[in-house]
């Protein structure tokens, strides 16, 4: 089974690559979260890292999107070196990365329809109002949430303010969505509706997905792939059926 | 020589506070100022922050006015009453007391504002949505109080010496005409600009240190608290400072 995870290690990237994490490295003074880390995300493909808490999942997305810098590696998205790019070009990448954050973190001081317009910002000279409207009822639709475009988000429950972070994740159609623990902290009902929408997503608009977790769950229902995140390095990656049947202890712990 | 822990953190905390200032200039001067979010803010800080400056304004007058008459009294000068109270407001009290107050009601406003942005990742979202927070927050707020605090104190003063026209009438008839004529004939130019100009930096000092507590806030509720605190305490000691240095250079400069 961790022949799987040493491909990625001797650096074999493929031609249908559109993220690849190679020997990553992050520590907080004498705390190494990431040693040699690995990772690749193919065109459509729905990977799962799994990992237990603390175990440096969240860290890893970070450092992936940009928002942590890491102590060493290469972090490829659509050809580029994400540690290398400045200002500006990472700014540009991000407009084809969507990110769903653990506490959502939708802007309490906006409306719905501002928090979805928000990351159209940047993007406003190539948007007409016409072209921004339609796509922030798109995206309320695919959630299912039209009705809730001038309500503010205090006034929504938890998994309305968790499919609300999703549709602004859609806004500017990006090619990778990230999840950063997509179920975490809803009840099993509402867990299973994200789940449903996150693949329904990927269907729609053939999105790669790298989800980070530790819900059994949204394991075994949204992932093509799965990649164990322990002491710092990817430990093995296969398929749930795959590791489901494995025998090494830790692995298996994951699954007991 | 070793540095006792206190002092070294007090000077970790300058530097970084110099860095954020810093930060802040070079981002200032970039293109794409935030304008609607810069109007926005000069509205909440500016506007709102009008009714509470406006009544310590008054009261202050008022009470200044009636602590002052007996000794003017005493040493035969009651006459002279709106002169001293308008020199001394205009000079002195006006813009220190209003800087505290704005420190108190707009410095514990960014810094909670923020810290509880920064807790909830809503920073990070903005980073990830591709606009850079810290034009957007930052650059907004600072300029926004640096800007608005001067108005506030011409109108605190303003305000200020309409409760010291009323405490002149408490106890004596004193013309609403004549006690302005008195006023104005008394205050220079010299009285009025250096107070005025100093009065931006009161405004930066609240808006920077606010906005550099909530940045930089750490983890959990209570250090949003924390944020807000200290952006209220440290404002307020260097609204102060600020003070200090500022009748320094007027006295050199042949002010005083």
């Amino acid at each position: 089974m961790r022949e799987a995870n040493h491909k990625i290690q001797d650096g074999d990237t493929g031609d249908n690559n559109i993220l690849v994490v190679k020997n990553l490295y992050k520590s907080f003074g004498n705390h190494h979260v990431l040693m040699n880390f690995n990772l690749e995300l193919q065109k459509g493909e729905s990977v799962v890292v799994l990992g237990k808490s603390g175990s440096g999942k969240s860290v890893l997305i970070k450092c992936i999107i940009g928002l942590l810098k890491p102590d060493k590696g290469t972090i490829e998205m659509f050809g580029e070196n994400i540690p290398d790019l400045d200002e500006e070009k990472l700014d540009a990448l991000r407009a084809k990365v969507g990110f769903l954050f653990q506490s959502n973190a939708l802007y309490d001081s906006m409306t719905v329809r501002g928090n979805l317009e928000f990351p159209l910002r940047r993007h406003w000279i190539h948007f007409s109002q016409e072209e921004v409207n339609k796509r922030v009822i798109n995206a309320l639709n695919d959630v299912g949430l039209s009705h809730t475009i001038e309500m503010m988000p205090e006034e929504l429950s938890g998994g309305m303010r968790k499919r609300i972070a999703l549709a602004r994740t859609l806004i500017l159609n990006p090619e990778i969505i990230l999840y950063d623990e997509p179920t975490t902290g809803l009840d099993p009902i509402t867990s299973n509706e994200i789940l449903g929408l996150m693949k329904n997503i990927q269907k729609k608009y053939n999105t790669s997905s790298l989800i980070i977790s530790h819900d059994m769950k949204c394991v075994s229902t949204a992932s093509d792939r799965v990649i164990i995140l322990f002491e710092g390095r990817c430990y093995a990656s296969g398929t749930y059926e795959e590791l489901i049947h494995n025998t090494d202890p830790k692995i298996k712990q994951f699954f007991q | 020589m070793t540095m006792l822990p206190g002092m070294k953190l007090f000077f970790e905390e300058v530097g970084d506070v110099s860095k954020f200032a810093g930060r802040f200039f070079k981002q200032t001067f970039k293109k794409r100022l935030e304008v609607t979010e810069f109007l926005r803010q000069c509205f909440i800080i500016g506007y709102k922050s009008l009714p509470l400056v406006g009544l310590t304004a008054f009261i202050m007058g008022l009470v200044l006015t009636m602590q002052l008459r007996p000794s003017m009294i005493t040493y035969g000068v009651e006459s002279q009453l709106p002169a001293i109270v308008g020199i001394s407001i205009i000079r002195e009290i006006g813009p220190v007391i209003t800087a505290l107050i704005f420190a108190g009601k707009i410095g514990s406003s960014i810094g909670a504002e923020l810290g509880s942005m920064k807790v909830t990742e809503q920073i990070d979202a903005m980073e990830v949505s591709g606009t850079n927070p810290f034009r957007y927050l930052v650059v907004t707020r600072v300029l926004a109080a640096t800007l608005m605090l001067p108005v506030l104190v011409l109108l605190g003063d303003a305000i200020s010496l309409f409760g010291s026209w009323i405490g002149v009438n408490i106890q004596g008839v004193t013309s609403f005409k004549l006690f302005w004529t008195q006023v104005f004939n008394i205050l220079l130019f010299s009285d009025v600009l250096p107070a005025f100009f100093k009065s931006f930096f009161f405004g930066f000092a609240v808006g920077i240190v606010g906005c550099y507590k909530g940045y930089n806030s750490k983890k959990g509720t209570e250090g949003v608290g924390r944020s807000a605190n200290s952006a209220v305490v440290i404002s307020s000691v260097l609204i102060f400072i600020v003070d200090l240095l500022a009748v320094q250079i007027t006295t050199a400069l042949g002010f005083n």
